[in-house]
């Protein structure tokens, strides 16, 4: 077993486990937010670098310091790493870097986005972003495209975080789906765009972690937050047939897959559940999904709220 | 006297043929690493020699091998990156395209010397014509017995091909070099794991320059130490330089390290000064990634001592006022030369060769590019220059690969040392709309006011 000290936390860890992934068996304030690694998806990880941290001692045996920032969802810890996250404010600074690049050229289109309320970047900005952006550029804008006719594709949200691209890759049988392009002129698409079309394309909106793929069967039906989230299972050939399925009223909105307090789903689930079975009828409910304090979702019920570590931005413009 | 190392024999006519080369001395490294030395030894020499990776970063080559893993069992791959396309280096391309046969050598010698029976030679693909002359080569060492089964009777096999890159300068990138050669989209991959655990295949591979592999013939045949005392220090053999920009002689030349920059850029057997008899005014010693240095820190260091061309007297001072070696690319400037001008064209560069896979380097590359370009056409603002800064060292360090650290270098070097020609550029709209190139100096009788 390998001992890691987080943030002056430590905790033992089999070799071969992240960063992110002791941070988070730790938990809390240490966990580095994630964009682009899914812990489902073999070699996702590494590219947003929003986890990057400090890795102030590499281990027991070499106590020096790596030179650069390490992304913690990628970097496999040793035994007596030290690595600070909050406690470095290189590692905050780099964070702020990050969040500034991300949100370029995104259109900040939240109130007409499906995804707020549970969008990843969101989070992010809300923790580290800027009130002000110092882009005087026009964005890099594109037309939308139809993966499908169940799912649809918004470039300009996208962040390019890979994880559509490994799901497709690694979950559904033909690889139709990838990156055109490249820098910044770089664009997920489907060759020549055809429909991404098998049993589980669905989960390529799960995994995203932006509003950049969006349900066709719930866009613009609903807010998420006005929705009710009910954990449910059905009995299903083709997957486990573990989903939350979003109620208002008595009528369900949608079907996804269970996502986790980081955003992951474990369970995929097929597209026959995600669009099909939306009767409540299809589904046998366990119980309402537990959704952390913090969020959106959680409805007008905040429970211990915990305040944003984050200085007041109208206060900082107005200084 | 300069001696000659891998451009030793150049000027013998149809040394590009097997047959001229072997009569001038050729592929007898061969013969004794294959035939009386192990390869430990071929590795404890190169060790000795001091040899560093010539491709940019200066590694030490004989550590690199050292590190490749020999316990797995999996095959090991020697590559070699002849991807040279860094903006002013063109130093691989003359030797490739006239001495094939040295790197051929040094490659045999270092793949036995690190156990590997498969070799690549990762060419750019706008190299065309070195891409037939590279098979022409290989074609005629096959022939002689030198590459294939059972080389020269040792019993050591080694296959040898040249892989065409398809115009990329991340692919110079070591493993985004594997990735494409593995036949994948040019991504460099997140290290560790390095390319001496898990590289081409998953398996252990190292990636050298072409110029680092053309070494190892000649420290095969004289020895190690034989090659450490040519040069000053930590700084061992010779180097290829390519010199252009505003001079007389532009050109690849071999010299030895520890030549002064000022020898340099002024003899008649190397640059031959500044062209048109005008002023120096600066100059980017390794290629476009490395820090720019205006004339007065590119002949003395700020310390007062003369600046060699070495791996340490070049980087002397860090980068507030030294640069690096890099990869040999030699660009000189002239009083007349713009550098906001040149600084705006290797963002661009940087912009349309970033891989787009991490945020950035895919989103700084081109803000810097259009703040550049706002600048370059009088519509800059004050604040621009230090926006500039910011998002350089914003980019620098949080990236996958070093794409990203050489995209934001020049741009703060530039800064750092012709911040009065930034802020020429923004004071003064008119002029800079009119006279699109060369020197606004000229226009500089205007006090150039600094700050907000």
């Amino acid at each position: 077993m390998f001992k890691v000290t987080i943030d002056n936390k430590s905790i033992e860890v089999e070799p071969g486990t992240t960063i992110l992934q002791a941070a988070r068996m730790i938990g809390g304030d240490v966990v580095p937010p994630a964009m682009c690694y899914h812990s489902e998806l073999k070699d996702s990880g590494g590219k947003c670098r929003s986890c990057m941290v400090r890795v102030a001692q590499g281990s027991a045996a070499d106590p020096r310091p790596m030179p650069k920032l390490v992304a913690s969802c990628r970097t496999e810890v040793m035994d007596g790493m030290v690595v600070e996250n909050l406690t470095s404010p290189q590692v905050v600074d780099a964070r702020k870097a990050v969040v500034e690049f991300l949100l370029l050229n995104h259109p900040l289109d939240c109130p007409v986005c499906d995804q707020a309320g549970e969008c990843d970047l969101q989070n992010l900005s809300y923790e580290n972003g800027t009130s002000v952006s110092r882009f005087e550029e026009e964005k890099r804008t594109y037309e939308k495209i139809d993966i499908g006719n169940l799912i649809q594709f918004h470039p300009n949200r996208c962040i390019l975080c890979y994880r559509c691209v490994y799901a497709a890759d690694q979950l559904t049988d033909k690889r139709t789906h990838g990156i055109l392009y490249r820098g910044e002129k770089s664009e997920i698409s489907t060759f020549i765009h055809q429909a991404v079309e098998n049993d589980f394309s669905g989960n390529m909106i799960d995994v995203c972690p932006v509003g950049a793929l969006t349900d066709k069967t719930f866009r613009f039906k609903n807010r998420v937050w006005f929705l009710k989230p009910m954990d449910a299972h059905r009995e299903c050939t083709k997957c486990s047939g573990k989903a939350t399925i979003w109620f208002r009223g008595d009528e369900v909105y949608r079907v996804t897959g269970r996502k986790d307090k980081y955003g992951e789903v474990h369970d995929f689930i097929c597209n026959e559940c995600r669009f099909e079975k939306k009767e409540s009828a299809d589904w046998t409910i366990e119980g309402p999904r537990k959704i952390e304090s913090y969020s959106v979702i959680n409805q007008n019920h905040y429970r211990n709220v915990v305040i944003p570590s984050v200085i007041n931005p109208i206060k900082e413009t107005m200084e | 006297m300069e001696r000659k190392i891998i451009l030793e024999n150049i000027e013998v006519e149809g040394i590009r043929s097997l047959e001229v080369y072997r009569k001038n001395g050729g592929y007898k490294s061969i013969e004794k690493a294959l035939k009386t030395m192990t390869p430990d030894e071929v590795v404890n020499e190169v060790k000795t020699s001091g040899l560093r990776g010539r491709g940019g970063a200066g590694f030490p080559t004989g550590m690199k091998w050292s590190f490749i893993d020999k316990k797995s069992g999996n095959p090991r791959y020697l590559v070699c990156n002849g991807d040279e396309s860094e903006p002013g280096t063109f130093k691989d391309r003359y030797l490739l395209m006239n001495i094939p046969h040295r790197l051929v050598e040094g490659m045999i010698c270092s793949a036995y010397a690190l156990g590997a029976n498969t070799a690549y030679i990762y060419v750019r693909g706008e190299f065309k014509q070195v891409i037939g002359i590279l098979n022409e080569a290989i074609k005629e060492s096959y022939k002689a017995g030198l590459l294939g089964e059972n080389i020269l009777g040792s019993g050591y096999d080694l296959d040898l091909y040249v892989h065409t890159g398809a115009g990329a300068y991340i692919c110079g990138e070591e493993t985004a070099l594997l990735e494409s050669l593995e036949g994948k989209r040019g991504n460099p991959r997140l290290k560790p794991p390095f390319p001496a655990i898990k590289g081409l295949y998953g398996c252990p591979t190292v990636v050298n320059n072409v110029e680092t592999l053309a070494n190892i013939g000649w420290i095969v045949n004289n020895g190690g130490e034989e090659y450490a005392k040519i040069g000053i220090g930590r700084s061992t053999g010779t180097k290829l330089i390519s010199a252009c920009g505003n001079i007389n002689n532009p050109g690849v030349y071999e010299i030895e390290m520890g030549l002064p920059v000022e020898e340099f850029i002024y003899s008649d057997k190397y640059c031959g000064g500044v062209k048109g008899g005008k002023e120096l005014k600066a100059v980017i010693p390794g290629g476009s990634s490395v820090p720019i240095l205006p004339k007065e820190l590119i002949l003395k260091t700020a310390g007062g001592e003369p600046r060699l061309m070495t791996y340490e007297s070049l980087s002397e001072g860090g980068f507030i006022t030294g640069s690096m070696l890099g990869s040999g690319g030699f660009i000189v400037y002239d009083e007349d030369a713009c550098i906001v001008r040149n600084t705006y064209n290797f963002s661009r560069f940087y912009h349309h060769e970033s891989c787009g896979q991490c945020s950035p380097c895919r989103e700084g590359t081109s803000w810097m590019e259009s703040v550049l370009h706002r600048i370059e056409n009088g519509e800059g603002k004050m604040k621009d220059i230090d926006l500039l800064v910011s998002i350089a060292s914003k980019i620098e360090g949080n990236t996958i690969c070093p794409l990203g650290d050489a995209a934001s270098w020049p741009v703060a070097a530039a800064i750092r040392h012709f911040r009065h020609e930034f802020e020429f550029h923004v004071l003064h709209p008119e002029i800079v709309k009119n006279v699109k190139h060369g020197s606004l100096e000229k226009y500089m009788e205007v006090p150039a006011v600094t700050g907000e």
